[in-house]
Parts: structure tokens; C-alpha cells; sequence
């Protein structure tokens, strides 16, 4: 009688603290972020982490598409915070995620964003000033792989500039890379999310609104991963991101709730 | 098919190729046959790119040459346009991105040409111009011939740098390999698949007739 209740009160004893999480390494929550999310991902992760003693959140940046691309081929992410409802919805018709998982947690808008010393009239003659030849070099996301960059072509061309510009577009692999073509002056503006104005680098600078209706509204959406090694923790973080108190660091970033 | 990008490399590859000949060989036959006390200070800064990332030299060129530094502001002033997204830009970054590769077969195939027959050169008059023409050069072809193809080889595979300083424009800026970046990001495999296997072709093929026209090994500069 006596060893079987030993053997499994001994695995057990074994496995309590793997399965508290107290003693051993801490829990790590993998996301997927969409590159505007930067300025705001600290914030949200260190609320996350401040209210699950233990957890870790660990965040990768990039481009929207370029993240699908990776998931379709196994990428071990827990969370997919992407910079659209499109990316998250075709990863649950591929089965890499329950429809139930899904959910929109921010709406973002694009601005247009110019150095402090720009002679630039945003303000004046709105996105047509950047068909200016005083804009060498325009700045926006690949819009073959970023929502924003998609955004972006679709605000020029409803601001009747599309075609002036286009010999003067560059393309950075993400966001963040626009707005650094921008930042060092490589290029004389970018269009970016308004979220990434809030970062120290690009403080500061001239932003511009694009008027609403002229380009898609960026509904940006979260799923937590079919392959997710923490799925409790990823819907957990969905939750957080997604509820008020998600809502509440989003806004401070300049995001409107869903 | 991606033939823009595909023409854009071409071009791309040979000009850096030509450019390394003209400033690299005189470069090369320096390292070989100078005794300059500190010249192994000038082989370590020839060698850099082989370690460096190519996200260093693709960030320091950015700023380094952009327009919000003096040497890109004298650049945009020359060139009529600015160093980053442009083609000329590119040129520079591979032709630094690619020296050691022509610069060490070049080198080191010039010091293996014997020391006696330069002297005998000179020794008949011959200027030091028309013995490394006459006499350095033809006993130098086989190296020579290599670091030229590698340098070739090597900017058409360019990757890292052009994605920092390119700017992923079509025909100035979009090369092959950012091309199919693109194409895999966006899960165009088909057309990935489509310019990938034209760009291994088109390596091997240029290897393949590199052996051939040797006919030796071709990594004989490095054994000496």
C-alpha cells in the first residue's frame, strides 16, 4: 500500500514547483507585435507582467505580413498582435487559431510626419504638399507586407497624389523603418502610425493627421496561436490588451478603442 | 518574373567588379610587395567587411553619408542626388562591401609571381607601370580572375546593406535578393521560387565556367 501512494506523491512533490512557476525559470509569453505597437509594448508588457508575478512578456517587432508568413511556417509565437483584422482572420482559416481567440484590440490612423525644421505645409495644403519637389524622398511601409504601408498608398491616392509620387516612394520592411528613413533624414517624410510619433525619436517632429475616410480604417487585431506553448497566458494577455486596462496605456499612444 | 531586379544586380555586380579592378589592384599589388611597417593596419581595414554585419556598414553609411552629414551634403551637391535609395549609393556600399573579396585574391596572387622576374623586369628598364602590365599581371590572371568573380558573385547575393540603404525601389534600388525577400514575405513562393532558382543558375554557371577556364582548383590563391 505504502509505495503506491509514494510514487505518485513523490512525482508530484517533483512537479509542484514547474507547475507553480514559483521556484523555476519564469513563464515566457511570446508575441508577435506589429512594428507600431513599439513606443506602447513596454508599457503594456510591464502591466501584464506587474499583475502575473512570474511571466515574462517577450515581444518581436516587424511587419504585419512578414509575422504571417513566419506563423504559416511554424514561428513558435504564442500571440499575434497584428496591424489588421486581415492577418489574424487568414491565420484562422489556415487553422492557426480559434476564431473564438481572435479579437480587435485597437484602432490605429496614419499620420504623416515631417523633421521639426520642415518647410513642409501639412497643416495647409494637407497630403498634397507632399507632392512638393521639395520632397525628395517619401517614406512608407511596404504595403506588400504592412497594413499601414497599404494604408498609406490608399490616403495618397484618395489625396490625388499617388501617381506623383511614386517615383519618390521608399519602402521600409516595416513601420519602424519608415519612420527611421524620416528620422536620419534620408528621407524628407514618412506616413506612419500616429503611435510611433509618441517615441523619444521622432518627438517632436511635424505630424499630420490623414483625414478619416481617406484611407482604411486600421482595425488592429490580436489571436492567440493554434502552436501557442502558453495558450492560458496568450488568452490571458488578449484579455488585458484587449480590455480597459489595455485600452487605457493604448490611448496614451494615441490608438482609439475598437 | 522579376527581370527589373534581375537587370538592376547585372549592372549592379559588374560595375562594383570594374570599380574593384581599377582601385583594387593597385591596392593589391601595394599590400603585396609594400614594407611599410604598418601596413597590416591597411589589411585589417581591407578585411573589415568579411566580419563586420552588413547592418554596420549599412547603418554608418546611412548616416554617415546622408544628407544630414557634411560628406552626404557634398555628395547630394556632386551627384545631383542624395547617397541613400539611390543606385549610385549602392554602388559605393557593395564596392566597400565587396573589397576584401577582390582585394585578397588580387593580393595574394601578385605576391605569388616570382620576385626575379619583376627585378628582371625593372633590371631591363622596363617601368614599374609596364612591368606590372607586362610581366605582373599575365603571371597574376588566374587570382586575378578569381577575385573578380567572387567580387561579381558576392554582389549579386548583397543582402543586408541594401535593405538598410536601398529603400526597395523598383529598378534603382530593388535587387534581386530584396526581391525575393519580398516575395517570400508576402508567401509568393511560386515567384520566389522563380527567381531563386535563376539566381542559383546563374551563380553556378558562373563558377562552372570559371573552373573550366582554369581548370585548376579554384581556390589555389589561397594555399600560395
Amino acid at each position: 500500500m505504502l509505495p503506491k501512494v509514494t510514487i505518485p506523491a513523490l512525482a508530484l512533490a517533483l512537479a509542484a514547483p514547474a507547475l507553480a512557476g514559483g521556484g523555476g525559470a519564469p513563464r515566457t509569453l511570446s508575441v508577435a507585435a506589429a512594428a507600431n505597437l513599439e513606443p506602447a509594448l513596454a508599457e503594456l508588457g510591464a502591466a501584464f507582467e506587474a499583475g502575473h508575478p512570474g511571466v515574462e512578456v517577450r515581444a518581436t517587432l516587424g511587419a504585419s505580413g512578414n509575422f504571417f508568413a513566419q506563423i504559416r511556417n511554424g514561428a513558435p509565437f504564442d500571440v499575434f498582435l497584428s496591424a489588421d483584422t486581415e492577418y489574424p482572420r487568414r491565420c484562422v482559416e489556415a487553422g492557426l487559431g480559434r476564431e473564438e481567440d481572435l479579437a480587435v484590440y485597437a484602432v490605429g490612423r496614419l499620420v504623416a510626419w515631417a523633421p521639426a525644421g520642415s518647410r513642409l505645409e501639412l497643416e495647409g495644403r494637407g497630403l498634397a504638399a507632399l507632392a512638393d519637389p521639395a520632397v525628395k524622398k517619401l517614406a512608407i511601409a511596404n504595403p506588400a507586407l504592412a497594413p499601414y504601408g497599404r494604408a498609406a498608398e490608399a490616403a495618397l491616392r484618395a489625396a490625388g497624389v499617388l501617381d506623383a509620387v511614386r517615383a519618390r516612394l521608399v519602402l521600409g520592411t516595416n513601420v519602424a523603418q519608415a519612420a527611421q528613413f524620416a528620422q536620419s533624414g534620408a528621407a524628407d517624410a514618412a506616413l506612419v502610425p500616429y503611435s510611433l510619433t509618441f517615441s523619444p525619436a521622432l518627438r517632436g517632429g511635424k505630424v499630420f493627421p490623414v483625414p478619416a475616410g481617406s484611407a482604411p480604417a486600421l482595425a488592429q487585431s490580436a489571436l492567440v496561436l493554434a502552436g501557442a506553448r502558453e495558450p492560458a497566458l496568450g488568452r490571458a494577455f488578449v484579455r488585458f490588451v484587449a480590455g480597459p486596462e489595455g485600452h487605457a496605456i493604448l490611448a496614451r499612444y494615441g490608438y482609439a478603442p475598437p | 518574373m522579376d527581370e527589373a531586379a534581375l537587370r538592376l544586380s547585372l549592372v549592379l555586380a559588374t560595375l562594383t567588379t570594374l570599380l574593384l579592378l581599377v582601385l583594387g589592384l593597385p591596392l593589391a599589388h601595394w599590400l603585396a610587395t609594400s614594407r611599410l611597417r604598418w601596413k597590416f593596419l591597411v589589411e585589417a581595414v581591407v578585411a573589415l567587411p568579411l566580419v563586420l554585419p552588413p547592418t554596420v556598414l549599412g547603418f554608418y553609411l546611412l548616416f554617415g553619408l546622408g544628407p544630414r552629414s557634411p560628406l552626404g551634403r557634398a555628395w547630394e551637391a556632386v551627384v545631383g542626388h542624395r547617397f541613400p535609395f539611390s543606385f549610385e549609393g549602392l554602388v559605393i556600399a557593395s564596392v566597400l562591401y565587396s573589397m576584401p573579396f577582390a582585394v585578397q585574391p588580387f593580393a595574394t596572387a601578385i605576391s605569388a609571381v616570382d620576385r626575379r622576374l619583376v627585378e628582371a623586369s625593372h633590371g631591363l628598364g622596363v617601368s614599374p607601370l609596364g612591368t606590372f602590365f607586362r610581366v605582373t599581371l599575365p603571371l597574376s590572371w588566374n587570382g586575378i580572375l578569381a577575385g573578380a568573380v567572387l567580387t561579381f558573385a558576392h554582389t549579386l547575393g548583397e543582402f543586408g546593406v541594401v535593405l538598410m540603404v536601398g529603400g526597395n525601389i523598383a529598378g534603382e534600388t530593388r535587387t534581386l535578393s530584396i526581391a525575393i525577400f519580398d516575395h517570400v514575405e508576402a508567401l509568393e513562393y511560386g515567384a520566389a521560387n522563380r527567381t531563386s532558382a535563376l539566381l542559383l543558375g546563374l551563380s553556378f554557371g558562373v563558377l562552372v565556367l570559371v573552373y573550366a577556364l582554369q581548370r585548376r582548383p579554384f581556390f589555389r590563391w589561397n594555399e600560395r
